[in-house]
């Protein structure tokens, strides 16, 4: 015969024990266990008749009671299990089973617009291909819907020889007086899905560069690669209007990103050029949700500027330098456009060549004394390339505007794991302890 | 937290408006509670008075974060991970920095052990007025030794940081334990085979433990929920690290889902998640610069989507210093710009011909030119303008850096140009150039225009000072 016990009993029995496992527990109402059941494991009736949480500790007592002598079921030993001390006492014995359960998000109602840059002879262009960015359904690489559309890398090329970061520059020393070439190396040999073309010199300040000349520019580069491309200004606002409408001109039907439309300029004409000659307009505000909406609207409204016309800069602020500020900027960009706000449904684009105006990305050393050693530049300056694009990339940026290659490589590698194209023998984690590395 | 309007922490308060917790009115105090600037324990009269112990409790279970906090290690080092209540960091904050556990094995010699570990201790990046740190040590127990485990294990307790011990092997975490007792250290792991010893010994030394299941999400919440039926609260996650191709991005779905599930009331997985960087060593990388970058990337990816303390390998510079930013990127809190006070700051010992210079509070901002200064032996006054935390171009547009603004700054630091200084001068931040003619007239005093980025200051002064 089982031996039958009541609650209240053995709480009483440990009373004079040093056994903090009762300590605040308080038992409410007096149950009767048969201790004979208890013997071999969790007994999922009891559970059902006690319920999970006086059943485990039904087993508790009862674990506690042979371990003090009492005689639990039927010839329960009398001793102490002969484990280790420490180990004695299980106060386990078996799982309790459970579902992991997680809903997809409700309010993710809205697609972002997908928007083509680079035409192909099927579309009237020259491209050897298009890339297409946006149609997002969820927040980057999330489960709640598959992400339509990789993330692409465009590499930076300039109009003129300029001081760049010595691990950057090494990579161009050889073609920076060449924007073809330049461009050409970015494509063959730094795989760079789209190019860049930055008309700095038309820069007033700089070298004054003719529209003219800027344009000649633009389409030595349209030859000299297939890939989409892009087409900045020097950033000048008086300017940039006047030599962005001549490149669009020289590279009508290609589908070019016109690089950019922002408040502080004439962005009617930017718009009114890619329009007229067949491209897209990259629609640039500083950090400033509000200040995005503002200018997508009027590039809407006002320029007409079709849906899949338009792509946003919210602006890249670097790792250290205000990341904090672009990741959140662009996470609640893209957050408020799939719940619906339709100004805001754009694929987004990062510079994130900022990166290299860290000075922990450039500098020798650590101008600060008390710092641990800041090691060698060449190798702080690409990974700070590299975080400061991810960031963003996880926050739901698609278009990355780059320079190091390394940097690209391996970006494009990282963003395309989480998106599901990289394929990789398994590897089997649970011996890390053991490896060796 | 259960709770999301001041009204309802209300109800919990004394409502006397004692004014003792240093907020006016207790309502006041109750929106403190609410965005977590203040906690219960900053209410005297709650805590002291015994008619309100119920309500005090009530409240804190209220208040309690969706995720478990939990703290590893003892002292002014230990680490406190967890604690979130949000999804995306602007609808709050992120609590807890994610921390940075770098490993060593059993299997080193002494020497290279305490080296490293020192290293570890001894990382320091200066970044807007404070120092970003590395937060511990993982010890493998690679021998599968106990003495041997045991022995590591007492050397890396001397230096003081937190511990993660990391075994399988109850037998070899208990060696560990047993010449560690007061130290808090994380077990790492109970796993579908050990899960009874290891919970075992969590309970007996009361410490945290992680359970690890890989990609397993349902088991991983059945040990979890078993391990707190059993009286464990403090458990962390490892759903698994896979470092590469598509097991990786199985690895960030778990981390999401766990999290989500968690913020969302799930209580049996609302725990925090450890990552495992460190697997980007087994993946076949042939050269260690590349296998760090990987290791970096991962973990950049897990600290931005709730990885709340990984484990990892690389100590290089180009490792450590990305990662201790983006961490601070993460978590520094979207609510207020870190900030320094506003008012009058010595660099050096300035004397009545030593230049004044201005810039803002934006933290930021006064660091760098603050450092830029000192780094170059310039000894000169330095007055900070409180522009709401905000940096010099954007206060300048956005109208909190005017001419005003400085002309209070130096009422309210008792700085006067005309008598505590010989030359009567002021050093404006290039970006601020428009407020010249503004400032010459609100002061009465001489107005320079410095250079644009403070780096450039030290070769400005010696051309421009002392003033002709
Ligand atoms: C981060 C940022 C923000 C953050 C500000 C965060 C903060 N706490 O300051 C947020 C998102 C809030 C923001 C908002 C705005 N911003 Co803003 N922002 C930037 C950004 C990306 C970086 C600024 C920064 O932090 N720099 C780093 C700090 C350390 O620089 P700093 O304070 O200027 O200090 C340096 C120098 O001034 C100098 N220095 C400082 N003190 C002293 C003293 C002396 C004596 C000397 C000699 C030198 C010196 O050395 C320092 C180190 O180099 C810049 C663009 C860019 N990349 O520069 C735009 C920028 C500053 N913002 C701009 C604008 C217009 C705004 C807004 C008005 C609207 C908008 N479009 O977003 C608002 C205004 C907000 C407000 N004032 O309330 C413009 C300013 C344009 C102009 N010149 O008028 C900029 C330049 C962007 C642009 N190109 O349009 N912004
Ligand atoms: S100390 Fe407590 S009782 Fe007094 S005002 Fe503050 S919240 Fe109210």
């Amino acid at each position: 015969m089982a031996k039958k016990i009541k609650l209240s009993e053995i709480t009483d029995m440990f009373k004079g024990m040093d056994v903090e496992a009762f300590e605040g527990v308080t038992i409410e109402g007096d149950i009767e266990i048969d201790l004979g059941g208890l013997g071999g494991g969790f007994d999922p009736m009891l559970a059902a008749a006690l319920g999970q949480e006086s059943a485990i500790l039904a087993q508790h007592f009862a674990r506690l009671a042979g371990m003090f002598g009492y005689p639990v079921g039927i010839g329960a030993p009398a001793a102490a299990p002969a484990v280790s001390p420490a180990l004695a006492a299980p106060k386990f014995k078996d799982l309790i089973p459970a579902k992991f359960d997680v809903a997809n998000i409700e309010e993710w109602t809205t697609q972002i617009q997908e928007v083509p840059i680079g035409n192909t002879s099927a579309d009237g262009g020259s491209r050897g291909k298009r890339v297409m960015l946006g149609g997002e359904k969820a927040l980057p690489f999330y489960f709640d819907a598959p992400m339509p559309n990789r993330n692409q890398v465009t590499i930076d090329v300039f109009d003129m020889r300029l001081g760049l970061a010595k691990a950057v520059k090494e990579n161009y020393d050889d073609v920076m007086d060449d924007p073809g070439e330049w461009a050409k190396k970015n494509v063959e040999k730094f795989n760079a899905d789209m190019i860049t073309i930055h008309l700095i010199s038309t820069d007033p300040l700089i070298k004054d560069t003719s529209p003219k000349d800027a344009a000649k520019t633009v389409e030595e580069v349209l030859q000299a690669v297939d890939v989409p491309i892009a087409i900045g200004g020097s950033g000048n606002p008086q300017k940039d209007p006047l030599v962005l409408a001549k490149a669009a001109e020289v590279a009508e039907g290609e589908r070019c990103l016109i690089a950019s439309a922002s408040l502080n300029l004439d962005y009617a004409a930017i718009a009114e050029a890619a329009l007229k000659y067949d491209h897209d307009v990259l629609s640039w505000t500083q950090l400033d949700m509000n200040a995005q909406k503002e200018l997508n609207r009027k590039l809407m409204k006002q320029c007409n500027v079709p849906r899949d016309r338009i792509i946003m800069d919210p602006t890249t602020a670097a790792l250290g330098y205000g990341l904090d500020y672009a990741y959140t900027n662009m996470e609640r960009i893209r957050l408020a456009a799939l719940m619906g706000d339709d100004e805001l449904t754009f694929p987004m684009s990062s510079g994130t060549t900022n990166a290299w105006g860290a000075r922990e990305s450039w500098m020798v050393s650590s101008p600060l004394g008390q710092d641990s050693d800041w090691g060698p530049r060449e190798y702080r300056g690409p990974i700070w390339e590299i975080v400061t694009g991810l960031s963003l990339a996880i926050a739901g940026n698609d278009l990355f505007m780059m320079m190091h290659p390394t940097s690209v490589a391996v970006l494009k590698h990282i963003t395309q794991t989480l998106f599901g194209t990289i394929e990789a023998e398994p590897i089997d984690i649970a011996n890390w302890i053991g490896a060796e590395v | 937290m259960k709770i999301n309007s001041p009204l309802e922490a209300y109800k919990y308060l004394p409502q006397t408006n004692c004014g003792e917790c240093g907020e006016p009115t207790c309502m006041a105090f109750a929106s403190k509670l609410i965005d977590r600037s203040e906690k219960t324990a900053d209410c005297p009269p709650l805590v002291k008075e015994k008619k309100y112990a119920k309500k005090l409790a009530e409240l804190d279970r209220l208040l309690a974060p969706e995720i478990r906090q939990i703290t590893i290690g003892v002292g002014e080092r230990a680490a406190n991970i967890g604690g979130d209540d949000v999804l995306y960091r602007h609808r709050l904050t992120f609590f807890n920095k994610t921390k940075m556990f770098f490993d060593v094995s059993d299997t080193m010699e002494e020497a290279a052990l305490i080296e490293r570990v020192k290293k570890i201790a001894d990382f320091k990046k200066f970044y807007v007025g404070r120092n970003l740190l590395l937060d511990g040590v993982a010890i493998k127990a690679a021998s599968n030794d106990p003495a041997k485990f045991a022995a590591a294990v007492k050397k890396v307790a001397e230096i003081g940081l937190p511990m993660i011990f990391c075994s399988y092997n109850p037998e070899v975490l208990k060696a560990g334990l047993e010449v560690a007792k007061d130290k808090n250290p994380l077990l790492y792991a109970a796993n579908q085979d050990n899960w009874k010893e290891v919970g075992e010994l969590a309970l007996e030394y009361k410490v945290p433990v992680v359970i690890s299941v890989i990609n397993d999400l349902d088991a991983l919440k059945s040990l979890a929920k078993t391990f707190a039926e059993a009286g464990i609260k403090d458990i962390v996650l490892d759903p698994g690290t896979c470092p590469t191709g598509t097991g990786l991005k199985d690895t960030f779905t778990n981390f999401l889902k766990i999290r989500r599930a968690g913020i969302m009331g799930d209580g049996d997985i609302a725990y925090p998640i450890m990552a495992l960087p460190v697997t980007a060593w087994m993946a076949g990388i042939s050269d260690p610069v590349s296998a760090s970058y990987w290791e970096t990337v991962m973990a950049s990816v897990f600290t931005i989507k709730y990885g709340d303390i990984m484990i990892l390998h690389s100590l290089e510079p180009y490792a450590t210093l990305p990662l201790v930013h983006l961490a601070e990127t993460i978590y520094t809190d979207p609510r207020t710009p870190v900030s320094v006070d506003g008012g009058m700051y010595k660099v050096g010992e300035p004397d009545k011909d030593s230049p004044v210079f201005f810039t803002t509070n934006f933290a930021l901002t006064y660091y760098t030119v603050e450092s830029d200064i000192s780094a170059n032996g310039i000894v000169c006054w330095l007055l900070a303008v409180d522009t709401d935390g905000i940096g010099v171009e954007a206060a300048v547009a956005g109208g909190q850096l005017t001419a005003a603004k400085v002309k209070d700054a130096f009422d309210k630091a008792g700085f006067d140009l005309k008598k505590d200084v010989n030359h009567n001068t002021v050093i404006v931040p290039g970006l601020a150039a428009r407020l010249q003619g503004d400032l010459e007239d609100t002061l009465g005093a001489n107005v320079k225009v410095g250079p644009m980025d403070s780096g450039r200051i030290p070769g400005w002064i010696e051309k421009n000072w002392p003033p002709k």
